[in-house]
């Protein structure tokens, strides 16, 4: 993205913003109903330390959820891809585990297992998992025909196959699915902190907003929620750039028109 | 030397397709043999079989014991994460040649199609005759007895094409003509074969079969293999053209009811 494509979504966000507030200050709404930006930035400076904290829990329960989802998701998906059989048999159950609302397996898991940020993590890789999977699956099984007969021409082993041909072939799969994950296991950590928040346990960004709403701190609750989206932004950019910079020499996704 | 035999060779697709039927073919050693004949009349599923890339339904294959195939495809087949170089040692990478022999040998190969420059250029970044001679390249780096090419030429433009034939028989009289390489050419176009071959095959669909043979023999009774690269002038001469007109000749006669 070039400087200035930022400009149009700039004005836009800075109109609303500013109607938001003028609005909020024109009809007088007290800040415990809804607080206007300036009341909301405020909040988030003066509480910016423990906002921060909970920041860095959060972001770390969703980033190791992340990096569990790439590595199980990844290696499920060479091990399905290795067999048409295993893929068959156990497919279906990861689709179960992706169809099952995690706001419903989450109190479960928190029952089951007494660490919180292990039941945590394993909330949010639940979320995160299956894009990737699903992702990489299809990637492994779309090598071209003609790639993989000239490899059985020249006598590849199954091991040079999977190397050389199907796992250059599924990265752009992997890349899409992991940008879907990151935005995934940001949602799974802070779904699954506010069913454990409930229980008084764990300090992220969402036991901050349950918090904040019991002790009336509205602004404080939306300076929470706007960490949480802008959280959510940045991961979604960073792997928007990691995945430029690994199929910009090659794949058609990373190219500009004119080439 | 007979390098691949077939004896009533027949292919049968499970959607029921009757692709080829009672194929009989000779391979020489050395020689430069053109498939001629319409779309769809069997003759990729011909040289998927002579590569061993598919089973016979009927009939039987012999293979001479030692033989290495070099395959270039309908379309290049480029892996498209690797670069040009990749592309050409990726036959010698997957027979576990060592990494220094590989990379010279590609180079070689490249230098040989006239692409010597090109070794870190993208696939993409290459115009569709030039991935043709990467694929091409990568076809001739493993040294190959027995290289098979399906319409490799097919969807270039016709000075683009005429150069690559020329270069094809220069690499073909290069790697020792009648006791080198033996390559077998798909192909639909009388020109083209009449002006590569040292042996033209025609064949007829449904189903897919060898309905006549000609040897091409230039003019002065030299044999068209021994004659490559052919004479400066050969394409536009009266020579060409009356070969070509009894290829066209004999391909009527074939398809003649
Ligand atoms: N995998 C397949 N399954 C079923 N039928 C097939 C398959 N491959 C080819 N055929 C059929 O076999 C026949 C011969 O196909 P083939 O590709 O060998 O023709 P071709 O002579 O190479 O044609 P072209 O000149 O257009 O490339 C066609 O009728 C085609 O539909
Ligand atoms: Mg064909």
């Amino acid at each position: 993205m070039k400087p200035q494509d930022a400009i149009a979504p700039g004005i836009v966000g800075l109109a609303v913003l500013g109607g938001w507030e003028g609005l909020v200050r024109h009809y007088a709404v007290p800040s415990y109903v809804l607080p206007g930006p300036v009341a909301i930035g405020q909040a988030l400076v003066a509480d910016w330390p423990l906002l921060a904290g909970s920041l860095l829990v959060t972001l770390r329960i969703a980033l190791l959820a992340l990096l569990l989802a790439v590595s199980l998701g990844g290696l499920l998906a060479v091990a399905f891809a290795q067999s048409r059989w295993v893929e068959r048999a156990f497919f279906p159950y990861a689709v179960v585990l992706q169809v099952t609302p995690v706001v419903a397996i989450a109190p479960l898991i928190l029952i089951w297992v007494d660490d919180v940020t292990v039941s945590l993590l394993i909330c949010a890789w639940i979320v995160a998992f299956f894009p990737v999977l699903s992702n990489t699956v299809l990637g492994l099984n779309s090598a071209d025909r003609n790639h993989l007969e000239l490899f059985r021409l020249y006598g590849a082993s199954r091991w040079q196959t999977l190397w050389l041909l199907r796992l250059p072939g599924a990265l752009p799969y992997f890349l899409a699915g992991l940008r879907v994950a990151g935005g995934l296991a940001l949602i799974g950590a802070v779904v699954a902190e506010f069913v454990a928040g409930a229980g008084g346990t764990g300090s992220g960004l969402a036991f901050r907003i349950l918090e904040a709403g019991y002790q009336l701190k509205i602004p404080r609750m939306f300076a929470a929620l706007a960490l949480i989206s802008a959280a959510g932004i940045a991961i979604f950019a960073v792997l928007g750039l990691v995945q430029h910079l690994l199929l910009r020499r090659w794949h058609e996704s990373a190219m500009t028109p004119e080439g | 030397m007979t390098l691949v035999a077939l004896e009533g060779v027949g292919k049968r697709f499970a959607s029921g397709t009757q692709a080829l039927a009672g194929v009989e073919l000779r391979i020489e050693a050395g020689e430069f043999l053109a498939i001629l004949g319409p779309s769809g009349c069997g003759k990729s599923t011909l040289l998927r079989l002579i590569a061993g890339l598919a089973a016979p339904t009927e009939g039987v294959i012999r293979r001479a014991a030692s033989r290495q195939v070099g395959f270039v495809f309908q379309d290049p087949t480029l892996l498209p994460w690797a670069d040009a170089l990749g592309n050409v040692r990726l036959p010698l990478r997957l027979a576990g040649v060592d990494r220094a022999e590989q990379e010279a040998r590609a180079a070689a190969a490249m230098a040989a199609v006239g692409l010597a420059g090109f070794e870190r250029a993208w696939p993409r970044e290459l115009s569709g005759g030039m991935r043709m001679r990467v694929s091409i390249a990568r076809a001739m780096v493993t040294r190959p007895s027995l290289l098979l090419m399906d319409e490799p030429f097919a969807a270039l433009d016709e000075l683009t094409r005429h150069r690559l034939n020329d270069d094809l028989l220069g690499l073909w009289a290069g790697s020792g003509g009648a006791d080198g390489t033996t390559v077998v050419f798909v192909t639909h176009s009388v020109f083209e074969s009449v002006y590569l071959a040292s042996r033209v095959i025609l064949m007829a669909a449904r189903p897919g079969r060898v309905v006549a043979e000609m040897p091409v023999v230039l003019p002065g009774g030299v044999p068209g293999g021994a004659a490559a690269p052919r004479p400066a002038g050969f394409r536009t001469s009266a020579d060409y053209a009356a070969l070509c007109r009894q290829a066209t000749e004999a391909l009527e006669r074939a398809m003649a009811p």
